[in-house]
């Protein structure tokens, strides 16, 4: 599907036609440019590749900085494939001109890391609940991870303690509010993952 | 300035409201819809605390209706914001004044800032 590298800029509140209070975050979505056009003939399959934020000369490999003179562009720090493209051609610009106000789309993002976490905080565990009857240092502990000679084992997925955040989350059906051409900004009701500054994929 | 404060307040009109202050007692003139009628009502109570900043920002208003405290937290830029009087300035010595909930009757009285006009 057609789509744009964004940056999330951060969450502010604006006002519907009601008046009704709405939260949204304010992507900044381009303008990408278009460093590859994928063929079926080429590639065996067609697609558009998007590349998006700047980069230092010096930090771009010798390899993608030939990529990027092949499109005319200076060199981009992310680069996204999207399929259904029409009619791009090599060093076209996209921007926030592809969305609508009152579409829905999906954003893509890297949820802030949370480190490794207890089951408490990463599967909403209860805990104990008790402090005193024989609790003294097992509060937030997960408690019984299965029986016993049967199964013999635990089971694969058996939810534990762990790495939590840090991890790639799509939210689905987001409406879009505004679309302010003049500074390629996105208007989106709710909330997107990641922290402020971060990239994010925009799918129509 | 920060890109989101610029961009959130260029979306939305701010309205002027007087310059009011935690403590002062004021009075909220705002629209409520009924059906397709709107009308206006009005809350005077004392400012509690202004929260937030930007366009974001709230304030809290208390007032007792009979033996009940009420309270309502209202955005600074609402829609249905009329207008706001302000009817006496208070003299307080913190920005939040939620000890005012504890208190009733004589002991939550708050003093009156003078304001003198030169001549």
């Amino acid at each position: 599907m057609p789509g744009l590298i964004g940056k999330k800029l951060g969450m502010t509140s604006i006002y519907s036609a009601e008046g009704k209070n709405l939260p949204c975050t304010l992507i900044e979505c381009g303008p990408c440019v278009v460093t590859q056009v994928k063929t079926v003939e080429k590639d065996g399959y067609s697609a558009v590749q998007l590349g998006y934020g700047e980069r230092k000369e010096k930090n771009t490999p010798n390899a993608l900085k030939g990529h990027f003179k092949k499109a005319g562009t200076s060199p981009k720090s992310k680069l996204i494939e999207f399929a259904d493209f029409e009619d791009l051609n090599l060093g076209d610009e996209v921007n926030a001109e592809l969305f609508q106000e009152g579409e829905f789309v999906d954003v893509v993002g890297t949820s802030k890391g949370k480190g490794f976490q207890g089951v408490v905080k990463r599967h909403n565990f209860r805990g104990v609940g008790d402090a005193t009857h024989g609790q003294h240092n097992r509060l937030r502990a997960p408690g019984s991870i299965g029986a016993a000679s049967y199964p013999a084992r635990v089971f694969k997925g058996m939810k534990m303690a762990g790495q939590m955040g840090n991890e790639r989350v799509k939210v689905q059906n987001l409406q879009v509010l505004k679309v302010l051409t003049d500074k390629n900004v996105l208007v989106v009701k709710g909330s997107i993952p990641g922290p402020k500054g971060s990239y994010v994929i925009l799918e129509k | 300035m920060d890109v989101v404060r610029e961009i959130s307040e260029s979306l939305i009109e701010k309205t002027q409201l007087p310059d009011f202050k935690t403590g002062d007692t004021i009075t909220v003139h705002y629209k409520i819809k009924e059906g397709n009628k709107e009308r206006i009502q009005q809350f005077q109570g004392v400012v509690l605390q202004r929260r937030g900043s930007g366009i974001t920002e709230t304030f809290t208003i208390r007032k007792m209706s009979g033996s009940f405290g009420v309270e309502r937290v209202i955005p600074v830029c609402s829609p249905f914001i009329d207008r706001i009087e302000i009817n006496k300035t208070g003299s307080v010595r913190r920005a939040r004044i939620f000890y005012l909930r504890e208190r009733s009757g004589k002991s939550a009285r708050i003093k009156e800032k003078r304001t003198f006009t030169k001549k």
